[in-house]
C-alpha cells in the first residue's frame, strides 16, 4: 500500500531528480507575423506587439532540385525552423538525431489522395502518395541535412508538441545526444478543414542537449504533471493565446515567449487528457 | 541496453488471429495472401487482409473510434490473452506505470476515403457521422488502445513508416530506463485502403502475384494488415530464463531518397551494428537475421548487400512476407513477434512464393524451414523516408 501510494503521489523520477532538466542550445520559428526566431523575439516579449500577418515560408534551398520541387508546405516548413534552430546555436546538423511531431503531418496531401481515389477512375500520384506519409517531413530533412542519425516521427493529436518535448527530453536524457524536437502543422484543405480546424501553419525547432553548454540560451526544468490544462501563459496577448491553442504546434508558444522574456517563469502546457507537463523556463 | 523482457504478445494478421495461426501456417508453409477485390478495386495484385473486420464493432463507448484500423487493434487486444496478461501487470505497477507505444501508417484513412466518397453533392460536406479524431489522425490508434486498456503512463503514436512498430520498441526502452514507467506496450495497427493500394501501384511497386522476396523475377509488395502487441517489462533475477528478452536497438537514417533504399544498405548496415553494439553482442552471435525483405527489386538488393557487409554470407536470414505480405506499419512488431517465436520453437522459417533465389544477392537467405538451435535474432525494419530499425531478441544473457 506505501509503495502504491508513493508511486501514485510522485510523477516520475529521473536519475533521483523529481523532474527533467534539459538545455536549449537554438530556436527555429515560422507563424503568421513570427518570421524566425531572432526576428520574432521582441513580438514575442512585447505583448500586443505582434500582429497575425501571413505567414512566409522560404524555399528548401538546402534540398536538391528534385526534391524541392516535391516538397509542400508542411515539409518547407519544417525543414526552414530545423536548419534555423541549427544555425543560432552553430550546430551541424548532419550530427544531431531528430524528433518531428505534427498532429497531422502533409495535410493538404491527405485531401488530394483522398479526392482522386473518390473519382470514377481512382488513383493516386507517387509524389502526392510518399508526401502523405506521417515521417515525408523527416525523409526530406535526411536528404537536405545529411544525417544519418535517427529520426522519429509522432503524433498525439493536440498534445502533439508536449508529448515531442517529453520524447525529445527522454532521448536527450537517457542517450546525452544532441536532439533537435521540429514541431509544426498546416491547415487542412476543405472538406476536412471543416472538422480539424487548423487556423494557420506553424512550426519551431528546439535544439535540445543534456548539460549546459556554451551555446545553452536557456534551462527548462520539465515535469508531467496530473490533471488537465491548457496551454496558457498570462503575459500572452487574446491574438497570440488565439493562435496557440488553434493549432498543435502553436502550443509551443507559451513556451516560446517565456524562453523570449529572458525572466525565469512556469508555463503549462497540455498534454494527453488528465496531464499537462509544468516546465520551469530560465535562461542561461 | 538493459534487456526487457516480452511477457505477454499477441498477433493477428491474414493467416489468423492469434500466435499460433502465424507459427502453424510458417511451420506449415502456408500463406494469407489472396486476389486483391479489397473496395472492389481493379488492381491486379495480392493482398494479406484479414478476413471478418467489417462485422467487428468496438464496445459502444468508443463508437467514435469505429474504423478498420481501431477494429484490428481490438481483435489482436483480444488474442492470446493479451487484455488479461495488461490487467495483471495494472494490478502490480498501477495503470498510470505503463506506458504505450504504438505505430501505425495508415491510422483510420480507410474511413476519410469512405467519406470522401460519400461527401454531400450540393455542399460538398464530409457525412456527418465522419469523426477525425477518433480515425483518421494518426493519433486515434493510441486514443483507442489507451482508452480500451484503461492504460495512463506516457503515450505515443510513432508514424515513420513501414519501421513504425519497431521504433516503439526503442522509444519504450528509453522511457523505461528513465522511470517514467515501469512496463510499456508496444506495438500497433495498419490496415489495408486504397491510398496504400494505389500509392504503391503509382510507385510501381505492387507485385501482380503473391510476393516473392529475395526471387530473381520479384516484381514488388502485396500490402498486408493487422495488429501485434507485446507488453515489456524490465529483466529482473527472477525472471523466467526461458521468456524472450529485448536485447539490443539501433536506429538509423539513410538520407538518400523518399521511396527507395539507399544502393548499398548504408543506413541499415548502421541501425544493425548499433543493435549488435546495444546488446553487446558480435555479428557471429547472431543465429538468423529476420530481414524486413518486401521483395521490391531495390529493397531486397540494398538489405542483402547490407547483410553481406555486416554478417558475412553465411548467417541464416529469410524474410516471412511471402505469407502475411508487407504490414506496413505493423512490420516491426511483427517481424519481432516472428522472432520470439523462431527462438521459442527453434526454427528458422524459409521463403514461400520465392522459386529462384536471385543469383545476385549473396547472403544465406533461407528458401527452406531450418529447425536448429536459435538463441539470437535480429529483426529488421526498414521505412520510406529512409528510416531504418533494428531490434535483437534473445533468451537470458
Amino acid at each position: 500500500m506505501l509503495l502504491d501510494s508513493v508511486v501514485a503521489t510522485v510523477p516520475w523520477s529521473l536519475g533521483g531528480r523529481s523532474d527533467m532538466r534539459i538545455y536549449v542550445e537554438g530556436i527555429g520559428l515560422l507563424g503568421p507575423g513570427l518570421n524566425g526566431w531572432t526576428n520574432s523575439i521582441p513580438l514575442l516579449r512585447r505583448s500586443g506587439g505582434w500582429k497575425m500577418t501571413p505567414l512566409c515560408v522560404p524555399d528548401p534551398v538546402s534540398l536538391p532540385a528534385v526534391e524541392r520541387r516535391r516538397a509542400g508546405q508542411a515539409v518547407r516548413l519544417a525543414l526552414a525552423v530545423g536548419f534555423e534552430a541549427h544555425a543560432n546555436a552553430q550546430r551541424d546538423p548532419s550530427m544531431t538525431e531528430t524528433v518531428f511531431t505534427s498532429s497531422g503531418g502533409d495535410s493538404p496531401s491527405l485531401h488530394t489522395n483522398c479526392e482522386a481515389l473518390a473519382g470514377a477512375n481512382p488513383e493516386v500520384s507517387p509524389t502526392r502518395f510518399h508526401n502523405s506519409v506521417h515521417n515525408a517531413p523527416a525523409g526530406y530533412w535526411g536528404i537536405a541535412s545529411q544525417s544519418r542519425e535517427p529520426s522519429t516521427s509522432l503524433c498525439a493529436f493536440d498534445a502533439s508538441f508536449a508529448v515531442g518535448l517529453l520524447f525529445s527530453a527522454i532521448h536527450v536524457l537517457i542517450d546525452h545526444r544532441l536532439v533537435a524536437l521540429i514541431a509544426y502543422d498546416v491547415p487542412y484543405l476543405e472538406p476536412i478543414n471543416h472538422v480539424r480546424p487548423i487556423i494557420s501553419a506553424f512550426a519551431t525547432s528546439l535544439l535540445l542537449v543534456h548539460e549546459k553548454t556554451d551555446h545553452a540560451i536557456a534551462c527548462l526544468d520539465i515535469m508531467r504533471m496530473d490533471g488537465e490544462k491548457c496551454s496558457s501563459l498570462p503575459v500572452m496577448d487574446t491574438d497570440m493565446t488565439t493562435l496557440s491553442l488553434g493549432t498543435p504546434a502553436g502550443r509551443s508558444l507559451p513556451l516560446l515567449v517565456a524562453i523570449a522574456s529572458g525572466a525565469p517563469m512556469t508555463v503549462e502546457i497540455e498534454e494527453l487528457p488528465e496531464h499537462h507537463l509544468e516546465i520551469q523556463v530560465s535562461a542561461c | 541496453m538493459k534487456p526487457l523482457v516480452l511477457t505477454h504478445v499477441s498477433l493477428v494478421n491474414s493467416l489468423g488471429p492469434g500466435i499460433k495461426a502465424t507459427l502453424d501456417a510458417l511451420q506449415e508453409k502456408r500463406g494469407g495472401l489472396v486476389r486483391c477485390d479489397f473496395h472492389s478495386s481493379e488492381l491486379e495484385t495480392w493482398v494479406g487482409q484479414v478476413p471478418g473486420v467489417d462485422a467487428i464493432r468496438l464496445p459502444s463507448f468508443l463508437s467514435d473510434h469505429e474504423c478498420r484500423n481501431n477494429r484490428l487493434a481490438l481483435l489482436g487486444i483480444e488474442q492470446d490473452g493479451f487484455a488479461g496478461g495488461i490487467q495483471s501487470a495494472k494490478n502490480r505497477y498501477g495503470r498510470n506505470r505503463i506506458g504505450l507505444f504504438l505505430g501505425t501508417s495508415t491510422s483510420g484513412l480507410e474511413e476519410t476515403e469512405w467519406a470522401y466518397r460519400h461527401r454531400n453533392p450540393d455542399s460538398g460536406a464530409l457525412p456527418a457521422g465522419y469523426c477525425y479524431s477518433g480515425t483518421q489522425n494518426t493519433y486515434s490508434l493510441g486514443s483507442f488502445v489507451k482508452k480500451i486498456l484503461d492504460l495512463d503512463g506516457p503515450t505515443v503514436v510513432i508514424s515513420s513508416s513501414c519501421a513504425s512498430t519497431a521504433k516503439v520498441f526503442v522509444e519504450a526502452s528509453r522511457m523505461i530506463e528513465s522511470g517514467l514507467c515501469d512496463a510499456a506496450v508496444v506495438g500497433g495497427a495498419d490496415s489495408l485502403c486504397l491510398t496504400t493500394l494505389y500509392g504503391f501501384q503509382s510507385l510501381g511497386l505492387l507485385s501482380k502475384s503473391p510476393c516473392r522476396p529475395f526471387d530473381a523475377d520479384r516484381d514488388g509488395i502485396s500490402i498486408g494488415e493487422g495488429s501485434g502487441f507485446a507488453l515489456l517489462e524490465k529483466s529482473l533475477p527472477d525472471s523466467n530464463p526461458s521468456d524472450i528478452r529485448l536485447l539490443g536497438v539501433g536506429e538509423s537514417s539513410d538520407a538518400y531518397h523518399m521511396s527507395s533504399p539507399h544502393p548499398t544498405g548504408l543506413g541499415a548496415v548502421m541501425a544493425m551494428r548499433r543493435a549488435l553494439e546495444s546488446s553487446g553482442l558480435a555479428a557471429c552471435d547472431i543465429d538468423y537475421i529476420h530481414l524486413h525483405g518486401t521483395a521490391t527489386k531495390a529493397n531486397d538488393a540494398s538489405e542483402d548487400k547490407a547483410i553481406v557487409t555486416l554478417f558475412g554470407k553465411v548467417t541464416p536470414c529469410s524474410s516471412t512476407k511471402g505469407w502475411t505480405g508487407h504490414g506496413l506499419g505493423i512490420s516491426g512488431i511483427t517481424n519481432a513477434i516472428v522472432a520470439m517465436l523462431c527462438i521459442q520453437f527453434q526454427f528458422m522459417p524459409g521463403s514461400l512464393n520465392t522459386s529462384l533465389l536471385d543469383p545476385s544477392l549473396q547472403s544465406g537467405y533461407l528458401m527452406e524451414t531450418r529447425t536448429n538451435p536459435v538463441n539470437h535474432v535480429m529483426s529488421n525494419a526498414f521505412g520510406f523516408g529512409g528510416c531504418n530499425c533494428s531490434l535483437v531478441f534473445g533468451r537470458k544473457v
